[in-house]
């Protein structure tokens, strides 16, 4: 997918005004509410009409205020995934999910219903009633209706920020299967760091209406540090579980890691703070820590009182936070050899 | 007691006089709807400046007397009328006549009709047509698949509350349609002949319960369809 932008909106006491290029399939739109997030999703999608610009989809011009073009947005092919479900409260599911892949061309549809369903775990929620299911099967029933109306891409406007906390993050792996399966490029927009991290490879950074970045996640999660975010997490991907004494052992690279949760799922996603990183110099014989890790010092950048170390382990990578007078003590620069020692109850489970 | 029975019996002309009120008010409901229906969306989403113009046009008749709706209905429809002349050359004459009847019940029922249509269409969550445009529905289709149907239940009581309001229209039809018995006498204006002839008040009554009756089987009806369409 290539996305090139570039538009103005004038409200009464808000402007946007913002140019970008897009190719990655999954770019996220970052920034706190009222910043214009939305308001580019509904100018993208043909919902409402910018002063001024152009939007060019690949070949197809979508907007150009200057040639006077502007395809309605049933034209458009973008699809859009709202913070509610919306769905249509006069319909059943099943019509719910058919209603946009009906107005598609037969030669043009390229989803099966039916493997779809299967892939977002809805194939049993049919012939329910809208009014009877959950806020999780809920969006991802307004998930599934919008990839089978075939778009170009797919807007993703905070979908889980209706979703109460406890349960918000289990939508992820669907999500991910869905753009992983169908290869559909997608824009994520959030306010939330956590989800841009899981979902997005590259990131839009908007605030006020101006983009301030365009970075890779990781990149503009690691900058942002000195800006509000207190401390960095790191999010640590492993599959399966198997019991170890009355503690669970995971695969994680080259090593092994003890954690106090159990993990169901064949791919688990567990987030540890930096700050929960102890670092030694030498193997300590005896600790409370389940994890002693040797690592490779690979970076280290700091903040005011703060220094941030990146270590690798094996072929896995980690942030510790500690404070300049440790470093100084233990140190630790480029290349030194030191020992992460991490408890087994401070990996916190998201999905 | 079975002789008072008796004289609660209907005449012909008593009998012709409902089939009258029914055909009035069931065609001025639905030659309405469709426009009812525009108005209601215009007044509900238009942008317009002029749009509270239109809304005081169209309520006008709620609030004007009946008597006043029908003599200005009678002098654009008369014969020497803008409406009027224009509709002589098509052969069509609407003053003392069944059509006058139904115009006259339209005019005085549309804006009940537009009041519920409006009301319930502002209350449809426009983010549903905006789901439905990006799932590929033009204007069109988003309109008759989302807006229309999320609105029945406003639309089928704003067509109920206008039958209703047209059985027992008097003022503007008699003015415009006049009182002919068989031709333009509703069940009204066949009260009003009998009462004031002496001793009509027996018959006066007798369309009186008729009247009660027809009233009350709308409510029960609108009820009963009002009820299906919230369970779904």
């Amino acid at each position: 997918m290539q996305l090139d932008v570039e538009l103005k909106k004038s409200f009464k006491d808000f402007t946007l005004d913002v140019a970008f290029s897009l190719s990655s399939s999954r770019t996220g739109i970052f920034g706190p509410s009222g910043s214009g997030k939305s308001t580019i999703m509904h100018l993208l999608s043909g919902l409402d009409l910018p002063d001024s610009g152009y939007i060019r989809l690949g070949d197809t011009v979508l907007f150009d205020a200057k040639k006077k073009i502007n395809l309605k947005p049933d034209l458009r092919n973008i699809g859009v995934v709202f913070q509610h479900a919306h769905l249509f409260p006069h319909m059943n599911v099943k019509r719910n999910l058919f209603y946009g892949y009906k107005r598609v061309n037969p030669e043009n549809r390229q989803i099966d219903p039916d493997d779809l369903f299967e892939v977002l775990g809805i194939a049993q929620l049919l012939s329910r009633d809208v009014s009877t299911l959950s806020g999780g099967e809920r969006q991802r029933i307004a998930l599934a209706r919008t990839v089978l109306s075939n778009p170009r891409f797919i807007l993703m406007d905070e979908p889980l920020s209706a979703l109460d906390e406890g349960h918000k993050f289990q939508i992820i792996p669907y999500l991910k299967n869905v753009f992983n399966n169908y290869g559909i490029p997608m824009i994520f927009i959030s306010h939330s760091v956590l989800e841009m991290r899981m979902m997005t490879d590259e990131v839009l950074v908007i605030e006020k209406g101006r983009i301030q970045q365009h970075n890779s996640t990781e990149e503009m999660v690691k900058k942002s540090w000195n800006c509000g975010l207190e401390s960095y997490v790191n999010l640590i991907h492993l599959g399966v579980a198997s019991s170890y004494k009355d503690l669970f052992r995971y695969k994680w690279g080259d090593t092994t890691l003890i954690l106090t949760e159990s993990g169901e799922r064949e791919e688990n996603l567990f987030e540890l703070d930096s700050r929960d990183i102890l670092l030694f110099k030498r193997h300590p014989e005896a600790t409370s820590a389940r994890n002693l890790l040797q690592c490779i010092v690979t970076n280290i950048y700091s903040s005011g009182n703060r220094v941030r170390v990146e270590l690798a382990c094996g072929n896995e990578h980690l942030i510790a936070q500690i404070v300049p007078e440790s470093v100084r003590e233990l140190g630790i620069e480029k290349s030194t050899i030191v020992v992460a020692a991490i408890k087994a109850s401070a990996f916190k489970k998201i999905f | 007691m079975a002789s008072e029975i008796a004289m609660l019996s209907l005449s012909s002309q008593d009998l012709s006089a409902i089939v009258l009120s029914l055909k009035v008010a069931c065609s001025a409901t639905l030659i309405s709807t469709p426009f009812g229906i525009a108005c209601g969306y215009f007044l509900a989403f238009g942008k317009t400046r002029g749009k509270a113009v239109v809304e005081g046009i169209i309520s006008l008749p709620l609030v004007l007397p009946p008597v006043v709706v029908g003599y200005l209905l009678l002098l654009s429809f008369g014969s020497n009328g803008i409406i009027g002349k224009f509709l002589n050359m098509l052969g069509i004459q609407v003053v003392f006549s069944l059509t006058g009847a139904v115009i006259a019940s339209a005019v005085v029922g549309f804006p009940l009709m537009v009041r519920s249509i409006r009301i319930g269409m502002e209350a449809v969550d426009q983010s549903y047509v905006s789901v439905s445009r990006t799932l590929g529905a033009g204007w069109w289709d988003s309109f008759f698949t989302i807006v229309l149907p999320l609105s029945g239940r406003a639309i089928f009581a704003g067509m109920s509350l206008m039958f209703a309001r047209n059985l027992g229209e008097f003022g503007a039809t008699v003015i415009l349609a006049g009182n002919i018995p068989g031709v333009t006498q509703t069940i009204p204006l066949a009260i009003y002949e009998y009462t004031s002839v002496p001793g009509g008040d027996r018959m006066a009554l007798t369309l009186c319960l008729v009247s009660i009756s027809l009233s009350f089987a709308i409510l029960l009806v609108s009820e009963g369809i009002n009820s299906r369409f919230g369970r779904r």
